[in-house]
């Protein structure tokens, strides 16, 4: 039997990545619920996961699904005739609110490319598999959403 | 293109979570696996003139107790090994059996009203544990005595070796089990846990 850890231990290492990933595809709002919806059902799942399981990639498979469950949901919602913006999207800390914000404003793929790849590490190939197109697509989406936020938020230049 | 990098790293720090959000977070997470029966073992740690001891519960009471010597990491890989890997950090579950821990350390309690689960200690092990209960607080009785008491007067190092390994100390008295010499035997929490254990049930 392979020794598997606690699902502690699991929650430590990668909840935080999880949170950001699931910050930049949804927004602040959404991502508290989708992180825990997305934690709950890895830990049902998680006695029946291989124990040499990549976990980060399989927690932010279901993060993506979540994720997809919750703009399905947003859009099944009738939406609010006053909108309040300011409250809508709240900046997810004090630091780095613009760029934040500029990330929820890219279009989906972009946005699911640059979350999946640059915060979760996933190679080109998983991202694909999960936003669907090729991996020179999903390749072509993240540089583009890069990109974008760069135009965005070019005043972060000077910090290195 | 030489910034190609810093979009990603001023990224991670923006979209960063406090320790306090993700606590919350946390929080939800074991409420909600309480409440859908997925929380197979929770734990936490406490304070105690031991030291830190990490206690641990499933579903069915208290499973295991371990002391500020034992790696607690080791700990919770075996109840992971043994049990199920759905253990998760949740201190509800423990708030009873640490209060009462804390009444008997500072000896305002005699008896222990918490469920226990004894799975972690099969066959004469646990027939020896489950005999130890009956040595009352403030009392000692020798390896020889219990070993009398299972049935097995000639097992006493199988009693020995049942207190070493008991799963549920201070809970489950194996520190008022002692040589018949009138030496005290060694303790799992070392000699010096079982001699502050014996002075303070002998001057409540």
């Amino acid at each position: 039997m392979t020794a598997k850890q606690p699902f502690e231990r699991v929650v430590a290492v990668h909840g935080g990545a999880v949170l950001r990933v699931c910050r930049a595809v949804l927004g602040a709002v959404e991502a508290d619920d989708a992180w825990s919806e997305t934690f709950l059902a890895a830990l049902q799942a998680y006695p029946d996961l291989p124990a040499d399981a990549n976990v980060e990639a399989w927690l932010v498979t279901i993060a993506h699904r979540k994720a997809l469950d919750a703009v399905r949901a947003a859009a099944r919602r009738p939406s609010p005739t006053e909108a309040l913006p300011e409250q809508a999207s709240p900046p997810v800390t004090e630091t780095e609110p613009q760029l934040a914000d500029a990330l929820t404003r890219l279009p989906p793929k972009q946005k699911q490319a640059v979350a999946y790849h640059y915060l979760a590490q996933l190679p080109y190939a998983d991202v694909a598999a999960l936003i669907g197109g090729s991996a020179d697509a999903a390749r072509r989406a993240a540089a583009d959403g890069i990109a974008s936020l760069r135009r965005t938020y070019p005043q972060q230049g000077p910090h290195r | 293109m030489s910034d190609t990098k810093h979009v990603p790293a001023d990224l991670v720090r923006a979209l960063d979570p406090t320790p306090d959000q993700l606590e919350v977070l946390h929080q939800r997470l074991t409420a909600a696996a309480q409440d859908d029966g997925l929380l197979d073992v929770a734990y936490r740690t406490m304070d105690s003139p031991l030291g830190t001891l990490l206690v641990a519960a499933t579903e069915l009471g208290v499973v295991r107790l371990a002391f500020a010597g034992e790696d607690h990491d080791a700990v919770l890989q075996t109840l992971a090994d043994r049990i199920s890997p759905r253990v998760l950090r949740a201190p509800a579950r423990l708030e009873v059996v640490v209060q009462q821990l804390d009444e008997y350390f500072h000896g305002r309690r005699r008896e222990f009203e918490v469920a226990l689960d004894w799975r972690l200690s099969a066959g004469f092990r646990g027939t020896v544990l489950h005999h130890l209960t009956e040595i009352g607080y403030g009392h000692t009785a020798s390896y020889a005595t219990v070993a009398r008491r299972t049935g097995n007067p000639k097992a006493v190092r199988a009693v020995g070796t049942a207190c070493a390994t008991n799963p549920l100390p201070v809970l489950v008295p194996c520190h008022r089990v002692v040589r018949s010499d009138g030496g005290m035997g060694g303790y799992l929490g070392g000699v010096d846990a079982k001699r502050t254990l014996l002075t303070l049930e002998a001057a409540a």
